[in-house]
């Protein structure tokens, strides 16, 4: 059920990200969501896009060192309160969060949250999102938003 | 066992130090008669030829070093008529003012020789094809180990460096049996290699003679691996000749220099004393049969240390360890000595490829010391934290081997440069 996020490595100078999304531009990679966590020297872009493997293959062709990370993604309501009632969620189930981020786009009102869970907490995850009516977002979702 | 010259190469301890004794009291009259520069030196500390009846009296004669050989330049040490020379060569003149080299035709087939001994030493013989990936010209490398592989028989491809793409298309049509280049081009043309989705099993090459610069012995199991091949350590100063001073044997327990020719001594860099055998110093040579260019413990500033225990290769020629760094190499950062090599040991430890670069700059009158790694698809992982330790494990590594702190930075795969001859490792940017 999880979703594949392309995580890449990104020395810390100017170009770099540009550098990226040329090359997913050239192989038309349509990119969802895009989050990116830095560091003082480097930086990690996470993304989500339709043809994961694809977009993988391409940035190693152009040098780009990345790999594929499994991630939850949930549809909540746009509105005031919708995070909140996910993290609950995860909150009793005991489910740890790394770290997450959101995207509009889940259709009417509808936002897409991104999480990263604990270490093969994934499906614990999902099964706690599905058991309290939280659309969980699938690969095939993704390719249709 | 492969050997290019058994009788000398095997020849007893006693058998060898009468030679020695022999070839050095010509050589030092020949000097005497013919270089004035190194005659005033004698003169000063009052040495005559008469009082060197061998080996046991070299400790009378005095050093030469490289600030010598920039006095003389260029033909202040020649030691025969122009006319009898027929080749120069030149060090790649990092620091200063080349050093120009020159050669009789006995002066190359000797040393020839010397290359061709390193050549059956790692296994070679007629039947292998050899290529050789050194740079020809003034540099050494190329020329001497194209003689030796000449010598020996060997099928000789002499692609020089570069071009790495025409370098791999030769080792796989004229399947090339024997690769020799500098360790950080095996290094680079291996990784090449292994993008191309070739497999050690698929690639012919049996056995690499490196040299030309300092190597870890973790960076000679990764070319090891990657190539599928053995690799032999070989080692040589322009100032003596070039490549094949010393050379390693399939005993790999260091190289054994060729001590009919270049007569070692290890003697402490600051007081000049000669040390005991087994005790770690600065390594001084005598060339005793170099008739146009004839060195006298020359100091080459490489630390290093000998042994004359007996090698399961039989060879008796006593053994040098890999020099730890030549002292050219090292740098003082915050006051600390520190080897390039120690460095890329910490690196290769800790699973990072050999491909590095060390960045020095002074900052407020404090040196700034940054070592630059390439993150690879294997050490990668989302999880920035774990990035983070790996850098910190990294830095506490350095600081263990070093004494030092050094600035971690992880950069992109392949952006630092390849190098096809000797590798850049290190951009010292202080204004001293």
């Amino acid at each position: 059920m999880a979703l594949n996020q392309i995580s890449v490595f990104l020395e810390n100078k100017p170009g770099t990200l540009s550098e990226v999304t040329g090359v997913l531009a050239q192989a038309g990679i349509d990119m969802r969501a895009l989050s990116l966590a830095e560091t003082k020297d480097f930086g990690i872009a996470r993304m989500i896009a339709v043809d994961v493997e694809k977009a993988s293959d391409v940035l190693k062709e152009a040098g780009f060192v990345n790999s594929l990370t499994c991630v939850v993604g949930a549809v909540i309501p746009n509105e005031p309160g919708g995070l909140d009632r996910v993290l609950k969620v995860f909150n009793d189930a005991h489910v740890n969060l790394e770290y997450m981020y959101a995207f509009l786009g889940g259709g009417d009102g509808q936002a897409c949250m991104i999480f990263r869970v604990g270490k093969e907490m994934e499906q614990e995850a999902e099964a706690a999102l599905a058991a309290h009516g939280i659309r969980v977002l699938t690969q095939e979702d993704v390719s249709g938003l | 066992m492969n050997y290019y010259q058994k009788e000398i190469e095997c020849a007893s301890r006693e058998e060898l130090r009468a030679l020695q004794d022999e070839r050095l009291v010509k050589q030092v009259q020949h000097v005497w008669d013919n270089v004035p520069y190194y005659r005033k030196k004698m003169e000063a500390k009052g040495v005559t030829p008469e009082d060197i009846k061998g080996v046991a009296d070299l400790h009378k004669l005095p050093f030469l070093s490289k600030a010598d050989l920039r006095d003389a330049y260029p033909y202040g040490l020649l030691a025969v008529p122009l006319a009898d020379c027929v080749r120069i060569q030149s060090t790649s003149g990092t620091t200063g003012k080349r050093v120009v080299a020159f050669y009789t035709q006995e002066d190359i087939d000797l040393w020839e020789d010397c290359c061709a001994r390193a050549i059956c030493a790692a296994g070679g013989t007629k039947e292998d094809v050899c290529q050789i990936s050194y740079g020809y010209g003034l540099f050494t490398g190329g020329p001497g180990l194209n003689g030796g592989s000449h010598k020996v028989g060997c099928l000789t491809i002499p692609t020089s460096s570069g071009n790495t793409e025409r370098q791999i298309m030769f080792i796989n049509d004229l399947q090339a049996t024997i690769l020799c280049c500098t360790p950080s081009y095996a290094a680079f043309l291996g990784e090449t290699m292994k993008e191309m989705g070739l497999t050690p099993q698929e690639i012919p090459l049996k056995a690499g003679i490196f040299g030309a610069e300092a190597w870890s012995e973790e960076m000679r199991k990764d070319i090891e691996q990657t190539l599928g091949i053995k690799a032999y350590d070989i080692y040589g100063l322009t100032e003596l000749s070039g490549p094949g001073v010393a050379f390693e044997c399939s005993a790999q327990q260091g190289m054994h220099i060729n001590e009919d020719h270049f007569i070692p001594e290890i003697i402490d860099p600051d007081t000049e004393e000669v040390l005991p055998e087994g005790e770690q110093g600065e390594l001084v040579f005598t060339a005793v049969t170099k008739k146009a260019f004839p060195m006298i413990r020359y100091r080459t500033r490489d630390i290093c240390v000998l042994t004359r225990e007996a090698c399961s290769c039989g060879r008796t020629h006593v053994r040098m360890r890999k020099p730890k760094g030549r002292s050219d190499d090292m740098l003082i950062i915050r006051g600390v000595n520190v080897f390039p090599s120690q460095i890329e040991t910490v690196l290769m430890n800790h699973g990072y490829a050999a491909n590095y670069q060390i960045i020095i700059d002074r900052v407020n009158h404090t040196d700034t010391f940054e070592v630059q790694v390439e993150m690879t698809p294997e050490m990668f992982t989302d999880n920035m934290g774990e990035i983070a330790d790996m850098q910190k494990t990294l830095v506490e590594g350095l600081r263990s081997m070093l004494g030092i702190t050094a600035k971690v930075s992880l950069v992109a795969p392949k952006s630092i440069t390849r190098s096809e001859g000797k590798a850049v490792r290190v951009i010292d940017k202080r204004k001293l």
